[in-house]
């Protein structure tokens, strides 16, 4: 149990998708314009990554690793589809999000003109393969393992995004050179952040 | 000269990743040493102008409810072949890229340039496009990691290049420069030298 909080804010702090690894980089700097919008994008893909990573971790472990498909039977126990596993993978991602947004769209309209856009722009948001992945190199042992690293996976991300929105919408006030206006500033102020999240890798949990 | 365009055009004007915001993960993990961006960049290159003339000849009988799947699956099989390729001639490069190949399947330049451009064009022209794009990443790709392995270990396509008397005299590599937070501010200060010379893509 304690093992699985470690797990928890190791990822959104240390690991931090974003400031550690730059995955979900091109809709984090296009969307983090206004804290509304962004914290839209974060509850969809904290949504998204923990449903997909565990789905993903049980192809992973029963479809295509070496002797995962054991449980056919002995003749399938050489078997190792491993070099399928990005097809694979992003199809399950696919599908999920298309999955996803029907649901949401019949169960919760009101959360569907919330998430609505955003949702197709999320299977192509690498920071969902980019977990995938990771759990695939890591070898979580288990799917609660998992289901944890996908939702700190994804609440770190949102709440990078929801930081830098927060930081942009204060300095629309503010006299910045022209040519460093916008885009050139959010990737410097991005570097800042991270640099201080850096700090947090000193800490051993 | 429509088709030179095409290829001109995303070197500068709409670079993918200064103008246009796309792929902008993997231009950033890859870039420590040159060689690895060398290798990405020729990646992503191959894969963007395959994906696009295939989508490109399939445009009219694609379904458009079930395009981003088929998208997703087209670019999928390209970047399983390119990774396949690596693994077998270049495998201490393909070791460092590590994740980031399959990532190229998420790179969203690729899917950028599918929706944007080869969805409506001819396939020679998506064909064009897709190698532009890729060039205008490589060259930034290239211009990045330059600077960060010069500056961060003294080294280009890992030869020596800065003489040891000068790290006798005191000189010494700047550790930051490798780390990955000093790729976004590299980033940002091309995005500013960029800019100033090409004033007409300055945000309101």
């Amino acid at each position: 149990m304690e093992n699985l909080f470690n797990l928890f804010v190791r990822n959104v702090f240390t690991e931090n998708m974003v400031f550690a690894y730059f995955l979900g980089m091109c809709s984090f700097l296009a969307v983090s314009k206004t804290v509304k919008t962004s914290v839209g994008l974060g509850i969809a893909v904290i949504f998204v990554i923990t449903v997909t990573v565990p789905v993903n971790w049980l192809m992973e472990n029963y479809l295509l690793k070496a002797g995962a498909l054991k449980w056919l039977g002995p003749s399938f126990e050489n078997v190792d589809l491993s070099f399928l596993s990005f097809l694979l993978f992003i199809a399950v991602i696919a599908a999920i999000v298309q999955l996803i947004e029907m649901v949401v769209e019949k169960a919760a309209p009101a959360l569907y003109n919330a998430l609505g856009i955003f949702l197709p722009l999320i299977a192509v948001n690498c920071a969902v393969l980019g977990a995938a992945l990771f759990m695939q190199e890591r070898e979580y042992g288990t799917i609660a393992e998992a289901t944890v690293y996908g939702f700190g996976a994804g609440f770190g991300w949102a709440l990078a995004i929801v930081v830098l929105a927060a930081i942009r919408e204060k300095l629309k006030y503010s006299n910045i050179p022209a040519p460093l206006r916008g885009l050139g500033l959010a990737f410097i102020l991005t570097g800042l952040l991270a640099i201080a999240f850096m700090g947090f890798s000193g800490i051993k949990i | 000269m429509k088709n030179l365009k095409l290829l001109i055009n995303p070197l500068n004007n709409e670079n993918p990743i200064t103008v246009q915001v796309l792929g902008i993960c993997s231009a950033l993990a890859v870039t420590v040493q040159m060689k690895p961006a060398i290798v990405m960049a020729l990646s992503v290159t191959v894969v963007t102008a395959f994906s696009n003339l295939i989508i490109s000849l399939g445009r009219n009988t694609i379904p458009p409810r079930i395009r981003i799947i088929i998208q997703l699956v087209v670019v999928a099989f390209l970047v399983i072949v390119v990774d396949q390729i690596l693994k077998a001639y270049v495998y201490d490069v393909s070791k460092k890229l590590s994740v980031f190949v399959g990532l190229i399947i998420t790179n969203c330049i690729l899917m950028g340039r599918l929706e944007a451009f080869a969805m409506s064009n001819k396939p020679w022209e998506s064909f064009l496009d897709g190698i532009g794009n890729g060039a205008g990443y490589g060259l930034i790709l290239i211009a990045l990691s330059t600077m960060r392995e010069l500056l961060g270990s003294g080294s280009l396509m890992g030869y020596q290049v800065i003489p040891e008397s000068i790290y006798n005299l005191g000189y010494k590599d700047n550790g930051m420069m490798i780390l990955p937070p000093m790729a976004l501010i590299t980033v940002g200060v091309i995005i500013w030298i960029q800019r100033s010379y090409n004033r007409k893509l300055i945000e309101k």
